[in-house]
């Protein structure tokens, strides 16, 4: 079910950026938690782990039962660990940060205790007793594993659908590998399929193999979880140039594969996360490491915008700068110029309000582009079912991830748009109780 | 520039911190290096017919990441030859002859103490120490705190030893009893000079939960041990308190327990210690620690007026009294300094769990807080409140409810941020009174809170 990787992968240039916390320094972290009531950290959780209870076990030596508090809130809790954005979630709203002290390293402590849990093969969960109902849920990454565990915790059987060969989504095709590379999502993948009931099915495409008719008609109740589409495109000249590639695609091909590392300046077009994950990427394929400084290759960010109002967070950014990364900012791509392949982009300046500046036009030498400025949204595929809203390419849900029409659930990046792992876990877990209660015949029949 | 020169019953030093009978004071060339790092006295570790050890002796306690809080062992006195102990006794008086140096000391018989004692003060000792108060091992053989617990034997064998010796005599006094007063008039009775407390305290410091066996583990077998540490502390300076107020207990006392730094050292010569003896500290940080030491109880003399440490003993026992003497109409609440509050809430569940429920998280939070659970206090009580916002602009201030704050002083214990609770005298219009004075003459009594 879970498709092997090839050993000799891209990705495997990168060692863990943040690296893992010996038990030796969990135990001493662990100790400096204060403990906090209704702590801001868990606030700041999307999945509302209780992080002081988790860390309060590890400081006691009770790791088994640190790691079941955080699984318990987050079954992804193994990755979570890894990409979350710590620094703008529960490390950020640590209360230490209040009184000058280091906050608590709350990411490496799930980790901790997680891959504890994992080297253990320590398993928490069962699945409830069969209800006879059974879900389908549409795309193999957080958001449908999230529910799809908790709904085999109720008793209802499972259905994945999956474009791809891989499962786990984002997680295994698109995380910047120094926080987690592909086999490591693959091995949580297992973990959570252990639970048992949850097919997979990989290779199907909705509306190819199986129409949205099949499957309102074949299950009780369909989770749409096909997260975002394919990388945009400019609509400029030259886009269809070899060396002009979408940086999700990208990303997918060098952690699963082996991609050409024999750019001399890369440019990254975009100023967003996956901006800057492609550029830290392309360092460490084009300049391995030994040779991040003086490599012969170069990585440009090329950003409309300021660095001070780029829509990435600060805190990547400056791990990029740390590892050599160059920006030009206020610069506008007009074309894609070379002969038979990119070697130049053609660009114009733009003022603080992004507009054009006349007569600034430059060129700079590329020869090989990643354009990061967002993904296709997928809610068009529902196009056609009666009551459920499509706002802006997203799918929209109440609170609990229900779309109107009865049966159909949604929830990570085709219902928000494009966020977090994190975010897709807990949306995920969400539409599971809510879609529990409807099974159970609670409400929205 | 304050004078830490000392006088314990008899005993000069250049300071009052001395080296306890222990580990750290079982050779010459241990409290020659003592000496040099600043150290004022030593007491010799217990010197009797020597021993035969086990192996594994010590076992500590750890509290929340902080390793040996509190502290056991089961060594005995000495396992060296009594000649090697004399001679170093002799060299290290030669070369340190202004330093104290007391020698302990454990035997039997009448004869025996007459010899050991004439053989100490030959060798040079300053003073001497009755060993009555080891409580393993030694009192299974009659000695140690089987002495220390029968003020009729304490106080005969203490009065041989005044008989025999020329030098002042010390008697430590064990905490394993229900009252210390006996023991130490016993002692006084005897003719000390002076007493020095506590001895360690019967203890198990542990269990290996894999082996089920008790720390520390002999083989297969454990036994109890002496505990000590800073956890002792407060039993420590208890016991010496009760003798210094005690009107017919009048010889000096040199006080131990639990004493990690000059803080503790200022503690104890307030509660009517004359000199201090520390043997845990030295254990786990070697004997540099007393740098810190003297210069905090030089700047502490120099900061609050006392030139001597004889002008400092004993000042906090006046004001040390029987419950029945407080004033029930003293009344604090609790406030909290928004600008230092980090929002942890720990004082929150401090005061709602283990005190009065009157600390609340304020209005912003539990506005944003979804449903209600188990044990929230309601909005109600605090929805007209706002706090103002803390450090770092969050809203997490929490709410003092004063009507209901009964002044106890757990929230202040359990806030990570200095002076950020402080308790507050409320002027409630009562004139002082006890709960004696209330028995006996009526005095009116302020209206009980959290009481409810």
């Amino acid at each position: 079910m879970t498709q092997r990787l090839p050993e000799d992968r891209s990705e495997s240039v990168f060692a863990d950026y943040k690296g893992e916390l010996t038990r030796d320094q969990a135990v001493v972290e662990a100790n400096r938690c204060l403990y906090c009531t209704d702590a801001p950290c868990v606030r700041a959780c999307p999945t509302s782990i209780e992080i002081p209870q988790f860390i309060r076990k590890i400081a006691t030596g009770n790791v088994r039962g640190s790691a079941k508090t955080i699984f318990e809130s987050n079954v992804l809790g193994m990755s979570c660990a890894r990409v979350c954005p710590v620094e703008v979630l529960c490390v950020g709203d640590c209360v230490y940060n209040h009184q000058g002290q280091p906050p608590i390293q709350i990411g490496k402590l799930q980790r901790y205790a997680t891959d504890r849990a994992f080297e253990e093969g320590w398993k928490f969960f069962e699945a409830g007793a069969d209800t006879g109902k059974s879900v389908g849920l549409v795309g193999a990454g957080p958001a449908s594993l999230a529910a799809a565990h908790e709904l085999r915790r109720a008793g209802h059987r499972c259905t994945i659908y999956e474009k791809r060969a891989h499962i786990g989504g984002l997680n295994t095709t698109g995380v910047a590998p120094y926080k987690m590379r592909a086999d490591r999502s693959l091995d949580e993948v297992e973990w959570i399929l252990s639970i048992g009931g949850i097919d997979v099915q990989t290779g199907v495409t909705i509306g190819e193999g199986l129409s949205l008719a099949d499957l309102e008609a074949k299950h009780d109740a369909v989770f749409f979880g096909a997260g975002l589409g394919a990388d945009s495109r400019m609509g400029l000249p030259g886009e269809d140039l070899p060396g002009v590639i979408g940086a999700v695609d990208w990303i997918e091909r060098m952690k699963l594969g082996k991609v050409p590392s024999d750019a001399r300046h890369a440019v990254v077009v975009g100023g967003g996360n996956t901006a800057i994950d492609a550029v830290r990427e392309a360092l460490g394929v084009l300049s391995p490491q030994g040779s991040a400084s003086g490599g012969a290759s170069s990585v440009t960010m090329l950003y409309r915008g300021t660095e001070a109002k780029m829509s990435g967070y600060q805190h990547e950014w400056k791990a990029a700068k740390l590892e050599h990364a160059k920006a030009e900012w206020q610069a506008l791509p007009l074309a894609f110029e070379g002969d038979g392949k990119v070697e130049r982009i053609r660009c114009q300046r733009l003022d603080a309000d992004k507009k054009p500046i006349p007569g600034s036009d430059f060129t700079i030498p590329a020869d090989l582009v990643l354009v990061a400025i967002g993904q296709s949204k997928l809610g068009d595929m529902l196009k056609g079912l009666d009551g459920i809203r499509i706002e802006g390419g997203r799918v929209a849900t109440d609170a609990s991830g229900f779309t109107g029409r009865a049966k159909w659930f949604a929830g990570g990046d085709c219902r928000n748009g494009g966020k977090e792992v994190v975010n897709a876990a807990a949306e995920g877990k969400a539409a599971a109780l809510a879609i529990d209660l409807f099974l159970r015949g609670g409400s929205r029949a | 520039m304050p004078d830490l020169s000392t006088n314990c019953a008899g005993i000069r030093s250049p300071n009052p911190f001395w080296l306890a009978s222990a580990p750290p004071t079982n050779s010459g060339p241990q409290i020659e290096r003592a000496f040099d790092a600043g150290w004022g006295g030593a007491v010799w570790k217990t010197l009797g017919s020597p021993i035969q050890n086990v192996s594994s002796r010590f076992g500590g306690l750890d509290v929340r990441g902080v390793q040996a809080a509190g502290f056991n062992n089961i060594e005995l006195i000495t396992d060296r030859p009594l000649a090697s102990n004399f001679r170093e006794i002799y060299e290290c008086k030669k070369k340190y002859p202004k330093h104290a140096v007391i020698v302990s000391l454990m035997v039997e018989t009448r004869e025996e103490w007459k010899d050991i004692i004439k053989r100490s003060i030959d060798a040079g000792a300053d003073g001497l120490e009755l060993n009555f108060g080891c409580p393993h091992g030694m009192c299974e053989r009659g000695m140690g705190s089987a002495v220390g617990q029968e003020p009729r034997v304490n106080q005969e064998i203490t009065s041989w030893a005044v008989e025999y010796s020329t030098v002042p005599v010390l008697v430590k006094l064990t905490p394993n009893v229900a009252d210390i007063l006996p023991h130490g008039r016993a002692a006084q009775r005897g003719g000390a000079h002076g007493v020095s407390l506590i001895n360690t305290i019967k203890s198990i410091i542990g269990v290996d939960i894999d082996k089920m066996v008790p720390y520390p583990r002999v083989g297969g077998m454990s036994t109890n041990g002496g505990y000590c540490g800073a956890a002792v502390k407060p039993i420590a300076m208890h016991m010496v308190a009760a003798l210094a107020r005690d009107e017919e207990f009048k010889i000096p006392i040199s006080g131990i327990g639990g004493i990690s730094n000059w803080r503790d050292a200022v503690e104890f010569i307030l509660l009517g210690s004359t000199s201090v003896q520390v043997c845990t500290e030295v254990m786990l940080r070697g004997f540099r620690v007393v740098e810190d030491m003297i210069e905090g109880l030089e700047d502490y003399m120099r900061t609050h007026g006392f030139e001597t440490i004889d002008s400092m003993v004993g000042k906090a026992v006046p004001n040390y009294s029987e419950w029945g003497d407080l004033d029930l109409n003293y009344e604090t609440v609790a406030k909290i300094d928004p600008e230092k509050c980090i929002g942890c809430h720990m004082c929150v569940t401090a005061c709602q769990d283990g005190a009065h429920q009157c600390i609340h998280p304020p209005a912003s939070v539990v506005a944003t807080a979804g449903p209600p659970k188990p044990g929230q206090p309601p909005l109600s009580i605090f929805s007209k409140t706002q706090t103002p916002p803390g450090a770092g602009g969050h809203l997490r201030v929490p709410v003092i409810d004063e009507s209901e704050c009964v002044g106890c002083n757990l929230c202040k214990i359990v806030c990570p941020v200095p002076d950020c609770i402080s308790m507050v005298q409320v002027e409630n219009g009562f004139a002082p009174s006890t709960w004696n004075e209330h028995v006996s003459e009526g005095k009116a009594l302020r209206p009980k809170k959290g009481s409810h």
